[in-house]
């Protein structure tokens, strides 16, 4: 009977190393472990047997049994992990196939820079004014030092609705709006469009956006100008930035000056970029007018500020290498989407 | 402005290098745009002698020359000019050299014989008959110049000389000068100033009483003066005045146009020369135009006067528009004998208001523009005699007419140095001030600073504040930090605008930004009724054109365009938005409109519909968790299609509408698809959004679904069943899901099954079947009413 047992061992455990499915193993279960199996069977003889050899063949069936419970499971993971692997391997994907993208909505350039240029100002302790773009001709040049018939006029060629009413040719006008409304001290930009009878052309267009900055306080110096808009031009185009103040003329500022950056393409050697000046024109500033003060009901012998105004498309083209201003009102989709 | 450097180192000592003198100038306040010098593209023409002279053998229009340049070995060149005789003094052309327009000339053969050059014409050195009337235009350009043999051809004509032009800005019409640039050159390079006062010696008769001169319009004009020069020789001005001209970029005529023209670069004055004998009645009037008067100016435009613009009259008729231009026969002629020259002083306002209404801006028009020093017409007008006599073009007489309404006020502004120091956060001593103020041409005098008549922008201390910073330099001004503290901030609504377009790009809108002026036949495009209010519109009174002529009242056509430039360049598909200003009329024409701010959206291409658009819309919505809307068709909104528009509102307030356009209006577009849109007042959302939103805890007890699957009219809106299910199954109703709509087969004509999954969830336990068949109960009541039933 011992020899049956083990033969028994011998045989369902060889034939279920060679099963190749789990229906196999589990047709072999059957075979020799089922109700009717082979060890069962065997088992069912134990009666005949001595009563010393009994526990010794119960244990070694037990054992038998044991041993081709554990070659079962062990065939039946091999089996599921097998079959696993080929389905694994059926679902195998050219991973270099491009992924199924999701739109995404992108800001205008314009905004982008934008957004930045007001960070840095809202940092720096700046409000954000808003104005009439459509406004009287007082507050775009009267209140600005600027009469009627002034020269200083015919450098902003002026759409006008009527005599009195106009597109504003700047940002300045909301300067005087907050000095109006608000007492010092007084720290705002003034983002906004702007428009002047310009033929639209790669470099020009009849609308454009400028950002105007005004300072009023008591104690306000050019030395005071001069730092705030190098902290601001090293925010915006890196702490390396060389600035210079080039003496100039606004009629709503004095003293008045251009503030250049080192070209950033010759770093100062002169190239097509700066005009062969090694240097570019970023904004104009200065201290403001006492007369633009006393128009605002503010005292110039009490209080001085500053003011800076600048264009926002210029540095948009330079920063991302943009050479048709059109570009940013034409609003290609393949345009807006590279930003 | 452009400046001769020869003429300039006539009043200032300047021998630096051009570049450090522009970068210097730029740095004192006087731009400097570009440099260059004449004839730069010139190289290896020399001045070069015929010798002999042959007719070329295979040619009857060639000629072979031999050249001298101041080489032993005479050069062979051929030339097809006919006006060489043997002796003249030529510019000659050598093997590898280039003219002014960048021609290289190499030598070679013409017709087999050898030619090591070229002979040129004036045309081929950049210069023309006014740079040297002698000289013909279509030939070989003889010189009459004292030169040598082999001297590069530039600097034997004079054409070497420097030219700076620099950026003078409105407020410095003095510097619209040689003298005036040559004083801020002084100042900045700490020079002298070397300034000539003019005499001429006249002593040919006095010429007061020939002339009565009167002016009639004292404000507009504060001195006339005049003089006479009689026997007057017109002929070419002399080679360094005609170099000096042209430099400064003024074409060179006669001797007598040549000094008006000198006199005004060189003083900033502008001169008019005219003959005598057209003045009648030996009168010279200052006034106003009588209305409907005529004039035909030099340009030889005949030109009516209008009441507010000034002439310069005879007895009877004008002769010249005061400070703009002379009339046309009073103008300098071949056989003028006796010349009036004319410096006078003008009001700029009224100047620039002629010359604008006029539409000829001239050299004159647009110094007097900009306020000119009364003071400079008597030395000018005696530098013109000056020049008459020293180019011998006439006999000057002695006297001056004039009349001179001039007022000696002085500009007196105290020397505050205290006050200028703390100003520019600088640590002068108060005599660099003064130095360098009376450089400028101040007097000083105790503590106050008398301005110079010709310095009529200077009336404030902190007009010298900037004198004395520029030629401190703006650039030794420490930079300091704003004192104090401040917080900067966005507005809620800044921060609003900010959610909004935040929103739309997490959307998949891209943002785009278009002109806020459009043309008034936009509004036809949309399909905008005729009568329709926002046809009234802010009109540009001086457009561009048409397109841009007034200010869009609607954004709507701005995002039509961009959408159809799109669709045209064969993008498939845009999802677009802007934050757009319209721009809505005030009640009487001078107050200004109002700019509401609208959100505009805009998308077409395979991956949308109505309800894309319309999603978008109710997500910026729950963004700003505004939930209290309505939304109903909307077939009279213009520009949509009938059935396929939403209107938005807010207790009864329109917030915006929804919808896909009109086919018409895609059509005017040129667009063949679908198109949507959607428009949302910022305003509005501004006041409905809240921001205040509070944490509500996660569900404790699960949920239970239910699907309703309705029959109703066809005409009946899911909205209207999905307010009966929420008002119904009260608060224990968590979601409402419509998840199908059907019509057609087993679907009654004039019906629809609408299908809802219902989610019930309580806060306190887990509903009971009993609970949920109550719910579900009510709400088949409150559909019944609506005439709604369960699908069977």
């Amino acid at each position: 009977m011992k020899e049956q047992l083990e033969a028994i061992r011998v045989a369902a455990i060889t034939s279920l190393s060679e099963a190749k499915t789990q229906q196999d193993v589990e047709a072999l279960r059957v075979r020799y472990l089922g109700k009717k199996g082979e060890l069962t069977a065997i088992l069912k003889q134990m009666g005949r047997l001595s009563p010393e050899e009994r526990p010794v063949i119960g244990q070694l069936a037990n054992e038998i049994r044991a041993a081709i419970e554990a070659s079962i499971d062990t065939r039946l993971q091999a089996l599921q992990s097998e079959e696993l692997m080929r389905r694994l391997e059926a679902e195998k994907l050219d991973v270099t196939m491009p992924g199924k993208r999701r739109t995404l909505g992108t800001k205008h350039p314009l905004t982008i820079v934008l957004d930045e240029i007001k960070e840095i100002f809202v940092g720096m302790g700046f409000d954000i004014a808003e104005g009439p773009e459509v406004e009287k001709d007082y507050y775009n040049f009267e209140a600005l030092n600027m009469p009627k018939n002034h020269p200083a006029r015919d450098t902003q060629d002026t759409f006008y609705i009527n005599e009195n009413v106009l597109l504003r040719t700047q940002t300045s006008p909301v300067q005087v709006r907050v000095m109006e409304q608000q007492r010092p001290p007084i720290r705002v930009i003034a983002p906004g469009r702007v428009y002047r009878s310009d033929e639209v052309d790669a470099t020009h267009s009849p609308m454009f956006h400028q950002i105007e900055g005004l300072v009023v306080d008591k104690g306000i110096t050019f030395a005071d100008l001069k730092g705030t808009l190098e902290i601001f031009v090293k925010r915006l185009y890196g702490e390396g930035s060389q600035v210079r103040f080039r003496p100039h003329h606004f009629p709503f500022t004095e003293p008045s000056a251009e503030l250049d950056v080192q070209c950033f393409n010759c770093h100062g050697k002169g190239c097509r970029l700066c005009k062969n000046e090694g240097w570019i024109e970023i904004l104009g500033c200065g201290m403001v007018h006492p007369k633009v003060l006393s128009n605002c009901d503010i005292d110039p012998e009490v209080y001085s500020g500053f003011a800076f105004g600048m264009g926002l498309e210029r540095v948009v083209m330079r920063r991302y290498n943009i050479d048709d201003l059109r570009l940013f009102y034409e609003n290609d989709v393949r345009f807006l989407q590279q930003f | 402005m452009n400046l001769s450097m020869r003429w300039l180192k006539e009043f200032v000592d300047i021998q630096m290098d051009t570049h450090e003198f522009a970068e210097a100038m730029t740095m004192s306040g006087s731009k400097v745009e570009e440099f260059w010098t004449e004839g730069a593209a010139i190289q290896n023409v020399v001045v070069g002698k015929v010798e002999q002279l042959e007719r070329h053998p295979d040619s009857d229009h060639l000629w072979v020359c031999q050249i001298n340049v101041g080489d032993p070995q005479l050069l062979q060149i051929v030339t097809g000019a006919q006006n060489l005789t043997v002796g003249d003094l030529v510019p000659v052309a050598l093997n590898g050299s280039v003219l002014a327009d960048g021609t290289k000339i190499k030598k070679g053969k013409l017709r087999g014989v050898e030619s090591n050059g070229m002979l040129c014409s004036l045309g081929e050195l950049g210069l023309t008959q006014h740079d040297f009337p002698y000289a013909i235009e279509d030939g070989i350009f003889v010189l009459q110049e004292p030169c040598e043999l082999g001297q590069d051809i530039r600097q034997a004509i004079g054409y070497n000389d420097t030219v700076v032009d620099f950026e003078i800005t409105p407020n410095r019409p003095d510097c619209l000068s040689v003298i005036g640039l040559a004083r801020e050159a002084a100042v900045t390079f700490g020079k002298e100033l070397k300034l000539h006062k003019p005499l001429a010696q006249a002593g040919h008769g006095d010429c007061t009483s020939m002339l009565d001169v009167k002016i009639e319009a004292t404000d507009l004009c504060p001195i006339y003066s005049a003089r006479i020069v009689k026997n007057v020789r017109i002929k070419p001005s002399p080679r360094w005045m005609r170099e000096r001209l042209r430099a400064m970029g003024v074409r060179p005529i006669n001797n007598i146009v040549d000094i008006t023209n000198y006199v005004m670069l060189e003083y900033g004055q502008p001169m008019h020369a005219f003959d005598l004998r057209y003045i009648e009645d030996g009168k010279i009037r200052v006034r106003r135009a009588h209305a409907g008067e005529t004039i035909t100016t030099l340009d030889g435009v005949a030109r009516t006067l209008k009441e507010n613009q000034m002439v310069i009259a005879d007895a009877k008729k004008p002769v010249a528009i005061a400070g703009v231009m002379g009339g046309e026969y009073s103008g300098i002629m071949d056989d003028t004998t006796t010349i009036v020259f004319e410096s006078a002083n003008f009001l700029g306002s009224s100047v620039r208001v002629t010359a604008r209404d006029q539409g000829m801006r001239t050299d004159a028009s647009s110094r007097y523009e900009k306020g000119l020093d009364p003071n400079n017409c008597l030395p000018a007008l005696e530098r013109a005699c000056e020049l008459v006599e020293i180019l011998d073009a006439g006999d000057v007489m002695d006297g001056v007419l004039m009349d001179d309404h001039r007022t000696s006020q002085e500009t007196r502004i105290p020397l505050d140095a205290g006050w200028i120091n703390r100003f520019l956060a600088v640590d002068l001593p108060v005599s660099e001030m003064q130095r360098i103020l009376q450089q400028l041409g101040c007097e000083i005098q105790g503590d106050e600073v008398i301005v110079p008549s010709f310095r009529s922008d200077l009336e404030h201390k902190a007009d010298l504040a900037e004198e004395i910073a520029r030629f401190y330099g703006y650039n030794r001004v420490a930079s300091t930090a704003v004192q104090g503290s401040m917080q900067g901030k966005y507005s809620p609504r800044q921060k609003l605008e900010r959610t909004i377009r935040e929103t739309m790009l997490a959307l998949g809108l891209s943002e785009i930004m278009t002109y806020s002026f459009i043309s008034p036949k936009y509004y036809d495009k949309i399909g905008m009724p005729e009568e329709h209010p926002l046809r009234k519109s802010v009109v540009i009174s001086n457009p561009l054109g048409e397109d841009t002529s007034i200010m869009r009242t609607t954004a709507l056509p701005s995002m039509m365009e961009i959408l159809a430039r799109n669709f045209n360049n064969r993008n498939a598909q845009a999802h677009l938005f802007e934050l757009a200003k319209e721009y809505l009329p005030g009640e009487d024409e001078d107050a200004l409109p109002q700019e509401p701010l609208k959100l505009i959206g805009g998308l077409y291409g395979d991956d949308v519909d109505f309800f894309v658009a319309k999603g978008i819309v109710e997500s910026l919505l729950e963004k700003l968790s505004i939930d209290n809307y309505d939304v109903e068709a909307a077939a009279d909104a213009f520009g949509y299609h009938p059935g396929r528009c939403a209107r938005l509102t807010v207790n009864g307030e329109e917030i915006g509408l929804v919808g896909e356009m009109h086919p018409a209006v895609c059509a005017n577009y040129g667009m063949a698809c679908r198109v949507y849109t959607f428009t949302l007042s910022v305003d509005a959302l501004f006041r409905y959004a809240n921001d205040n939103k509070q944490y509500h805890p996660l569900p404790k007890f699960p949920a239970v679904t239910r699907d309703l699957a309705l029959i109703c009219d066809d005409e009946t809106p899911v909205l209207t069943l999905e307010k009966a299910i929420a008002g119904a199954a009260g608060k224990h109703l968590e979601k409402i899901e419509l998840f199908d709509v059907y019509k057609g087969k087993q679907i009654a004509d004039g019906k629809k099954s609408v299908a809802f999954s219902i989610r019930l969830r309580s806060a306190d336990g887990t509903l009971t079947e009993e609970q949920v068949g109550s719910i579900l109960k009510k709400t088949m009541q409150a559909l019944e009413k609506l005439g709604a039933t369960l699908r069977t």
